[in-house]
């Protein structure tokens, strides 16, 4: 699995730009589902066919990125963020633009106190000496990732982007596994996660269905001094009982647990107080959606080096895939 | 179009309370002959299109401004009152406004510099502190004039200065509604919504709605947007510059414009040697942000008259990016069929 991971995570995919990371699943997954096309905003929609219940499980290709604003006289770019980026991780970090060049990011030394580090006090050196020269290859509009390489360690993978490429390598490996389904499951690659859950509920407009899930990554409470929260890595996937945006359908949430129970299937609780996934947007569409998630616990979110632990993934996917094998 | 312009900014419609304006945009599309429909939250609804095209295309324009509702009246008859959309608290001690359905004259008060204690000159003014006094003597006097819930809009009239400048209020968003009645009067070639929305200002409330009865596949937001130009602002945190064309939004807070329709206007200003600019801020939202994720999604852009002291009694906006601004709509939309048309709706 780590060479998918590898592939999604590295592969280009700010919000609101997802046509690269878009073409990579597609090709992953092409000839194994009976139905996948793209929609108006963008999201990749994969259909195995059944007669039994609509399922709908999201995972958000979008990753969080910077967009360029405006091009100073001496060639530096100064930038906004795109979704939840801290300005701290940003600090000295690579990021590269769509056409592949890249920048790094930097402050203005007059800064006193990491606390006045705010995006409107760094800027994103390519090299270039002159606006006219950097325009040659960014212009304000153009959005940028952070790079850094995925690697697989003591049971662990860290990477960039993790968030959520791991739950759509989650998807992939279930569509991959999946032969016959009796109810109809809907594998949703969503866009614009990061930046508002925009993707996940006009996908669920369309599309319908009888019960979402959706599949992302989640905070943990087990490092240094860090918030208490009792979420760990490596004590299995997390079925979500709320977070800031949905509390979980009953049918949804006890349907996992039972499962994971009888199937026995390592799993943990996941009662979060801020912050959101796709089922935020899902739940609330049309006339409601019984909508729950699976999230895997995720160390350093939004920065660089993401980790996840492997065995949390395979308990994810095995959960999940009971799920969408059970009857309702 | 300026005509139209300075007739809209002299007519009040605060969120909530914009029937006048409607008015004054009805009679006008019911002069042009073109078949229109008032939703039940207030939207105005234009069929401006013809037949044809694979797409339905919906353009967006606010008709509401911000201003202030009443909210209480004190037993010595002054009016306490709340905001109604985004203020800057500062910029309302001093100003005239006008008052419900009548009228009334009234100004905005807070106690003279002889009063205030050092701390209260050195901070600046808080909202709950002001109140609009409308010279009644007590609550019965003011009762007779006003009563709780009556809006007040700011009293501006326009007025041009420098070389093509116009100071007026509530440029934010007759200017998008003054061009869009403009594109109205065009014969599109593919099915075309103008919606002139209500309650813009207090949270994209209007266009909501009317996102989801017009059903768009593409979506062109008409705003009036702000502009920092001014001392103080250093170069990046300028949002747009006046006089140098209209400003398409890469993104905001609400919304992330769809990049084939960026790509197509960019190089629509391009062809047509147009002047256009970014905004270079990603903040603030409009009325993309909701019809973007309406229905299975709609591809977005919004493109700006960029307008300095926004939300203010004397915003100013340069009449050459409004007229730039019709013109790159107008030339961007009419091409539209070469980009969309040959495209299946799921790629």
């Amino acid at each position: 699995m780590i060479e998918l991971v590898r592939e999604l995570a590295g592969t280009y995919g700010p919000s609101g730009r997802e046509d690269e990371i878009r073409d990579v699943i597609r090709k992953n997954i092409s000839g194994k589902v009976d139905e996948l096309y793209t929609d108006t905003l963008g999201n990749l929609i994969a259909v195995k066919k059944g007669n039994g219940k609509r399922i709908m499980l999201a995972a958000h290709m979008d990753e969080i990125g910077v967009v360029a604003t405006y091009i100073e006289e001496n060639g530096f770019i100064r930038f906004s963020n795109i979704g939840g980026v801290s300005p701290v991780f940003s600090l000295g970090q690579r990021v590269r633009f769509a056409n592949g060049v890249c920048g790094c990011v930097c402050y203005e030394e007059k800064l006193k106190e990491l606390k006045d580090l705010k995006f409107p006090r760094m800027f994103i050196d390519i090299g270039t000496n002159s606006r006219e020269e950097t325009m040659e290859y960014v212009s304000p509009g153009d959005i940028a990732v952070f790079e850094a390489d995925t690697i697989e360690q003591n049971g662990k993978y860290i990477s960039k982007a993790l968030d959520d490429r791991i739950g759509c390598a989650v998807l992939i490996d279930l569509i991959r596994q999946i032969k016959e389904v009796k109810n109809e499951v809907v594998f949703v690659f969503t866009v614009q996660e990061e930046v508002g859950l925009r993707g996940a509920g006009t996908a669920a407009y369309a599309l319908m269905p009888d019960l979402a899930i959706a599949v992302d990554v989640t905070n943990t409470g087990d490092t240094p001094r860090c918030n208490p929260l009792s979420i760990e890595l490596g004590k299995g996937a997390a079925v979500m009982i709320k977070d800031g945006r949905t509390i979980s359908h009953p049918l949804v949430k006890n349907k996992l647990i039972d499962l994971a129970k009888r199937f026995d299937i390592q799993y943990q609780l996941e009662v979060i107080e801020k912050g959101g996934n796709d089922a935020g947007s899902i739940h609330t569409t049309a006339g409601g959606i019984p909508s729950g998630a699976v999230s895997i616990p995720c160390r350093y979110m939004h920065s660089p080096c993401e980790m996840v632990d492997i065995g949390d993934v395979k308990s994810a996917v095995n959960l999940l895939k009971a799920f969408i094998l059970s009857e309702f | 179009m300026i005509q139209t312009l300075i007739d809209l900014t002299r007519i009040d419609g605060v969120s909530g309370n914009e029937e006048q304006v409607r008015k004054y945009i009805k009679e006008r599309v019911e002069k042009y002959g073109l078949e229109y429909m008032t939703d039940t939250i207030g939207n105005l609804i234009v069929k401006a299109g013809g037949k044809g095209g694979n797409f339905k295309v919906m353009l967006a324009a606010h008709m509401d401004e911000v201003g202030l509702i009443v909210n209480h009246i004190t037993d010595d008859g002054k009016l306490k009152f709340a905001a109604v959309g985004g203020f800057d608290a500062r910029i309302l001690t001093g100003q005239h406004v006008r008052i419900g359905d009548a009228k009334i004259p009234g100004v905005i008060g807070y106690k003279s510099i002889h009063l205030q204690e050092k701390k209260e000159r050195e901070s600046a003014v808080k909202l709950k502190d002001l109140y609009i006094d409308i010279g009644a003597k007590d609550r019965e006097d003011a009762e007779k004039y006003i009563k709780l819930g009556d809006y007040a809009a700011f009293s501006s009239e326009p007025v041009f200065f420098g070389k093509d400048r116009l100071k007026a209020k509530a440029l934010d968003d007759r200017a998008g509604c003054a061009v869009l009645l403009e594109l109205v009067k065009e014969k599109w070639p593919f099915e075309l919504y103008a919606c002139f929305t209500v309650q813009e200002e207090i949270g994209l409330r209007g266009a909501t709605v009317a996102a989801k009865r017009v059903a768009p596949d593409i979506a062109v937001v008409l705003e009036g947007t702000t502009c920092a130009d001014v001392p103080e602002v250093s170069g990046h945190e300028i949002s747009t510059k006046m006089g140098k064309g209209p400003a398409l939004t890469f993104m905001d807070r609400t919304a992330i414009a769809d990049s084939t329709l960026l790509r197509h206007f960019e190089s629509t200003v391009k062809n047509e040697s147009i002047p256009f600019q970014w905004k270079q801020t990603v903040s603030g939202g409009n009325d993309a942000g909701k019809i973007q994720v309406s229905g299975s999604g709609v591809r977005v852009l919004a493109v700006s008259v960029p307008c300095r002291y926004i939300h203010s009694p004397v915003s100013v906006l340069d009449i050459n990016d409004l007229e730039n601004t019709k013109e790159l709509v107008k030339k961007a939309l009419l091409t539209l069929p070469l980009v969309f048309d040959g495209r299946q709706k799921n790629d």
